[in-house]
């Protein structure tokens, strides 16, 4: 074993790197040398812990002092104090924000973990292709409850006492859809679990399939148990295989074990699971293109109601929830409703996962209580924006979502903030923008994608998003009018008003949030022939500095359009006409001397 | 396989598979059996965790390491993909991130061999429902 008596652990995440945890790093190395420590003491530098705002973090082990806000000129304080005489340094440890008090006994450290992970609780611990790995964290534990000791309206009147909602987009309370679900008279009913994820950025379903299938073929099996059905489908798309293959071996071993099939855990009641294999259109994410789509026929959505919950998969009352949403049912039965409802804010209860993409540090998977600020997200767990960039925005809820801004930083995320701020929880994708981000062209992306995914059927969606989406390359090239403002408003309207789904309904988002945060950025498009950002490659225009030019020619060799002019050791010139504005000499030139005007 | 036909014998079955892992993982220093988990999902796969874990599974082997290494799910930390997830018997679980094969040599010869952290381990930055 270690020789060391001690360990420094340094924070290196990227936005404690930015403050000095390298110089950090080198002062112990230094320092330590000097005390003659240096082969007691080693000094590591670790992995983001998850609280940036608070860095440059430094744990001292094997004691757990967590020290925080650390400088260079600290570390001589830590080694003297702490390390020699093993008297923790006061100032520098962590004070709890409420009573202000300092955190001694560090034991558990658990004040800085913002993040509570139910849904994916089990993902990154168990082997998923191992059935045994899930019994043994209490799987299908939940499942033997329900089916030995409660019936099915208990089961419903846990889950609605829990709060749990649909993880999915809307928010619709999951007990009441089983209840609906469950009252409807039928010979045949279905569970259907939805795992087409379309919005461009999530993976949380991907994830949660691929690390944890059995959680949600328990509660699918559940759900069956519930509504009165003994079939389940999950309709998941054909881009995702190594889901699937982890589904399918999933379900191949909860057939062996007796866990699927009839008579489960020796009870009359039975149920089986199939798979669906969708081809990645975005509308079928909307249950009832979703089952048409499981139907054979054309995923385009249809009038409700009939709700699914009456009339879904072939005529038969259907139940259809999301990933996320069943892998939180089995945790709810284990611990009880009133353990879940107690996270979260009032109308959000439990947790939600996001994932984070885009400008930001540490992308990746997280999963926080209903409730955590935007801020914590970002600039705690997310470590911040990459660069040192300026946060400029965060979308979430995909195409059909919206921007939030630094003015919601500290606004609690749950279904009704969110709806407030004129965006949506969606299924959980965070795309985080900086100041490099142009808000226009960004609103263009969103619906380019929905352009291509809109199944056709209503006109305002199928040729309206066109016309939006023709006014806002006329913007991003330069060629908008001040009208235009008010018909993409218009027109955004009338496309929210008059469409059939979900899809169309919720298009002109994109366009509608960034109006109404960023209008700036629009008129400074469209009257002064400027991207802020400096994305709008259309508005761009690069031109020498002569004054700092000194005739290298190095932009006029690397120009692939032959659009720069000049002699050696003369200023240059760039040929507007012929520019297409790639940006080389920009990058190339060692001098400065091409700027962006 | 015998299937599972009640809930006790659902709880057996947990009980058993249970202590066996609690085996595993009391195994104390005299048989040190080390446990590595590699992230597979998609966004580890895409990163080389495929390599990664063939090249952790040849190495043990070779140092006779007697070592449990398995496949598991995404951590969360896509950013730091490869993950590797190292319980040393009697010690916390500790996760690296970015495990190329010069860090998973780096992680078989310091950390599992002498004991010693290395730069780069990822602090669990969450709590679980057990907590």
């Amino acid at each position: 074993m270690s020789d060391y008596n001690m360990q420094i652990l340094i924070c290196g995440g990227t936005g404690c790197k930015a403050s000095e945890s390298e110089e950090i790093r080198n002062v112990f190395n230094d320092l330590l040398g000097e005390y003659l420590l240096e082969d007691e003491v080693q000094v590591v530098t670790t992995g983001c812990f998850g609280f940036c705002e608070k860095g440059p973090i430094v744990k001292v082990l094997p004691d757990n002092t967590f020290y925080v806000h650390v400088t260079p000129s600290d570390v001589d304080e830590i080694i003297r104090e702490h390390l020699v005489k093993g008297r923790q340094v006061e100032r520098l440890l962590y004070r709890d924000p409420h009573s202000h008090e300092v955190i001694h006994d560090s034991k558990g450290m658990d004040f800085y973990k913002k993040q509570i992970r139910i849904a994916l609780r089990n993902c990154g611990f168990i082997d998923p292709e191992n059935i045994e790995e899930y019994i043994a964290r209490d799987g299908y534990m939940a499942l033997g409850k329900c089916l030995s000791e409660m019936t099915p309206e208990s089961v419903i009147d846990e889950i609605k006492k829990s709060g749990l909602r649909g993880r999915g987009g809307a928010g619709f309370p999951t007990g009441l859809k089983w209840e609906i679900t469950s009252r409807s008279v039928a010979d045949q009913k279905y569970v259907v679990c939805n795992a087409d994820e379309g919005d461009p950025g999530a993976f949380m379903d991907r994830s949660i399939l691929e690390g944890d299938p059995h959680s949600v073929i328990e509660a699918m099996t559940i759900c069956g148990y519930c509504i009165g059905a003994d079939k389940g489908l999950v309709y998941i798309r054909a881009e995702y295989p190594l889901a699937i293959q982890r589904l399918k071996v999933a379900l191949d071993q909860a057939r062996a074990y007796g866990l699927l099939g009839h008579n489960i855990l020796g009870t009359p009641f039975g149920f089986d699971i199939e798979l669906r294999y969708g081809a990645g259109a975005f509308v079928c994410g909307e249950e009832t293109a979703l089952i048409h789509s499981m139907e054979g026929s054309r995923g385009e959505p249809t009038v409700k109601p009939p709700f699914p919950a009456e009339s879904g998969y072939l005529g038969k009352p259907t139940n259809v929830n999301n990933v996320e949403t069943f892998a939180n049912i089995p945790v709810i039965i284990n611990k009880g409703a009133a353990w879940f409802s107690a996270i979260g804010t009032e109308k959000s209860k439990g947790t939600k996962v996001f994932a984070l993409a885009g400008k930001i540090n540490n992308v990746g998977l997280i999963e926080v209580p209903m409730g955590t600020t935007l801020r914590e997200v970002v600039f705690d767990i997310g470590g911040g924006i990459k660069g040192g960039k300026k946060f400029k925005s965060v979308q979430t809820g995909g195409p059909s979502g919206g921007m939030l801004t630094t003015a919601s930083l500290d606004t609690p995320i749950d279904y009704e903030n969110l709806q407030a701020a004129g965006t949506m929880m969606g299924s959980g994708g965070m795309i985080v923008m900086d100041e490099d981000d142009c808000m226009v062209a960004i609103a263009k992306y969103y619906l380019e994608f929905t352009l291509e995914e809109s199944c056709g059927k209503c006109t305002p969606c199928r040729i309206g998003n066109k016309r939006l989406f023709e006014i806002l390359e006329k913007i991003t090239a330069g060629n908008g009018k001040e009208e235009d403002i008010d018909k993409l408003r218009m027109l955004s309207h009338v496309i929210k008003d008059a469409s059939l789904c979900g899809l169309g309904q919720s298009s002109p988002n994109p366009v509608l949030s960034t109006l109404a945060h960023f209008e700036d950025e629009y008129l400074a498009h469209i009257k002064q022939g400027r991207c802020p950002a400096g994305k709008c490659k259309a508005l761009l225009k690069y031109v020498v500095v002569e004054d700092k030019c000194t005739g290298c020619t190095l932009c006029f060799r690397t120009c692939p359009v032959g659009a720069i002019t000049g002699e050696r050791r003369a200023p240059h010139f760039i040929d507007q006409a012929l520019c297409i504005k790639c940006g080389i000499c920009f990058e190339k030139c060692k001098f400065d001397a091409i700027e962006l005007a | 396989m015998e299937k599972i036909t009640s809930l006790a014998d659902l709880k057996r079955i947990k009980e058993q598979v249970q202590s066996k892992i609690k085996l595993r993982e009391q195994s104390a220093s005299a048989e040190k059996l080390v446990q590595i988990r590699v992230g597979m999902a998609t966004c580890g796969i895409a990163s080389g965790a495929k390599e990664i874990m063939s090249f952790l599974i040849e190495e043990t082997e070779h140092q006779a390491i007697d070592a449990v290494i398995t496949q598991t799910g995404c951590m969360g930390y896509c950013y730091a993909e490869p993950t590797v997830e190292v319980t040393l018997p009697g010690r916390q679980p500790v996760i690296f991130g970015h495990v190329n094969r010069e860090r998973a040599r780096e992680i078989i010869d310091r950390y599992i061999i002498k004991g010693e952290l290395i730069d780069g381990m990822i602090p669990v930055n969450f709590k679980t429902i057990d907590e």
